[in-house]
């Protein structure tokens, strides 16, 4: 088992479809939302991941052909 | 010793112990070194600063690392120099140039890593690493070979050799990653996690981001004990920008400078400027952007302190800008040939964003101002190279000097 925590950013249409719910529908991983911001067009949620290590890949390649941008929490780490 | 007391939250406030820790548990809001102040307040004072190292260990006081375990390559103490040649070509009255390209990696990234460095050294960490595309790799394996830590850089894997070699030299392990900037971004914030090395900027973020307030301190130090009026930052991640503003206010509640008002204006390049967006769409919600600009150095499209910055120019009733890879050079220039400080792209993004918070009246001319320039010109040398000087080719004659002398173009300026 492993945990990931990550930030999912939606733009556009991507905000109105229910990705985090599909997550758990989809794939064998829990969704824990920790802090999220939405507006009409544009939102970010920082959530917890729980699953198999390849499991939670698998979910988060399906969400980022979604459209949806997936960062590490603490943003970009790789600096100059 | 250290008065760091615990990591604290800044989102919730929840308290940590001082561990290899950077996102709280419960709101994954991030971490903070927090300090017994009145234990700093007891000790320091002008004198006890003034008779420490010309480095910034001399605010260890301040800082979260104790002195047994210090990694020390005399980093800081820079100078800040009067420019009045480039004042006066921007109509300004009292303009300072902090100049961090004379660090010992020739950036300011040398007072973050000593900091991590030393308080990694302090948790019994054996190897230092990053992820990074230039500066920061570059006192990472300085550090660390002063220090006899391994190092482990992780890089993109299409970087110019050129910028490979600022680490090289000092014998890391480098590894280059095939894939994206963001599979580098994952790849590295997955192995903090699971791997015993200080990931400078991730697992110990909180002790590294410290460093940057040490660039106010000795500005207010060489000031003469005052702050600025107003500063101008380049803005990356955001962290410089939101420490340098706490270094200030830090040295006014301990009562070292007077507590006057310091405007502060962040400089980002237009090709990489989601702070800068959000602040002239005036939201906190930061939209994260694929960078494509010059200023590499600058070049995070999705920072983790930006909402923290944008926090700190509505508290200082400051700014922000976004200048063109153009004015980057121009800025590089008009620092070169006014003040003699060849500085990189992101120096260039500074003087630009300098002149277009005059230029918006962003920015008081008429007060006393700080621009911060963070590296040396040589880093990126390549922006540059076709915008400089060229050679008058003559032959070793006096005839062939005269006659190719008279006939060379004067010296042209860049304008403005």
């Amino acid at each position: 088992m492993a945990t990931r925590r990550v930030r999912f950013t939606f733009e556009g249409d991507a905000v109105k479809e229910p990705v985090i719910y599909l997550v758990g529908h989809e794939f064998d991983v829990v969704t824990n939302i920790r802090m999220a911001d939405v507006e009409h067009d544009f939102g970010w949620v920082v959530l917890e991941l729980d699953g198999d290590h390849d499991e939670i890949d698998r979910a988060l390649s399906w969400v980022e052909a979604k459209g949806v941008r997936i960062d590490p929490v603490a943003g970009d780490v790789v600096e100059s | 010793m250290t008065y760091a007391t615990c990591l604290a939250c800044r989102e919730c406030g929840r308290e940590f112990p001082l561990e290899p820790l950077h996102v709280c548990d419960f709101c994954f809001g991030p971490l903070e070194v927090a300090y017994d102040h009145d234990g700093i307040q007891s000790k320091i004072s002008r004198e006890r600063i003034e008779s420490g190292p010309r480095s910034i260990w001399r605010y260890i006081d301040l800082l979260p690392a104790d002195e047994d375990f210090i990694v020390d390559l005399n980093v800081g103490w820079t100078p800040l120099i009067k420019a009045d040649r480039l004042a006066e070509r921007l109509g300004m009255r009292e303009l300072w140039i902090k100049n961090d390209t004379c660090n010992p990696s020739w950036s300011f990234k040398d007072r973050v890593v000593a900091v991590a460095a030393s308080r990694a050294r302090q948790m019994g960490f054996k190897t230092l690493a990053c992820a990074s595309t230039g500066n920061l790799a570059n006192s990472v394996s300085a550090h660390a070979a002063r220090a006899g830590m391994e190092a482990i850089v992780f890089i993109p894997h299409d970087l110019e050799a050129g910028k490979v070699l600022g680490s090289a030299i000092y014998n890391p392990t480098i590894v280059s990653v095939n894939g994206s900037y963001d599979d580098v971004n994952r790849l590295c914030s997955e192995l903090a996690d699971n791997r015993q090395w200080a990931f400078v900027n991730i697992n110990v973020r909180p002790y590294y981001a410290e460093g940057s307030r040490t660039l106010a301190y000795e500005v207010a130090e060489q000031l003469g004990w005052r702050a600025p009026r107003q500063v101008v930052a380049p803005m990356a991640s955001g962290s410089l920008f939101t420490k340098i503003h706490k270094g200030f206010q830090e040295f006014q509640r301990y009562g070292l400078i007077d507590e006057t008002p310091i405007r502060m204006i962040g400089a980002q390049a237009e090709g990489c400027s989601p702070i800068t967006t959000a602040w002239r769409n005036d939201t906190t919600n930061i939209r994260p952007v694929k960078p494509d600009t010059i200023a590499k150095s600058l070049a995070i499209g999705n920072p983790a302190d930006g909402y923290y910055a944008l926090k700190t120019m509505k508290r200082t009733d400051g700014g922000s800008t976004a200048v063109t890879d153009p004015e980057v050079v121009e800025g590089i220039r008009m620092l070169a040939e006014c003040e003699g400080v060849f500085a990189e792209t992101a120096g260039g993004v500074t003087i630009a964003g300098l002149r277009q918070a005059i230029e918006t009246e962003q920015l008081d001319p008429d007060e006393s101002t700080v621009a911060f320039i963070t590296g040396g010109g040589l880093k990126t040398a390549d922006a540059v190279v076709e915008h400089v000087t060229q050679p008058i080719p003559v032959e070793g004659t006096l005839q062939s000097f005269e006659d190719a002398f008279a006939e060379a173009p004067q010296a042209v300026g860049v304008g403005g």
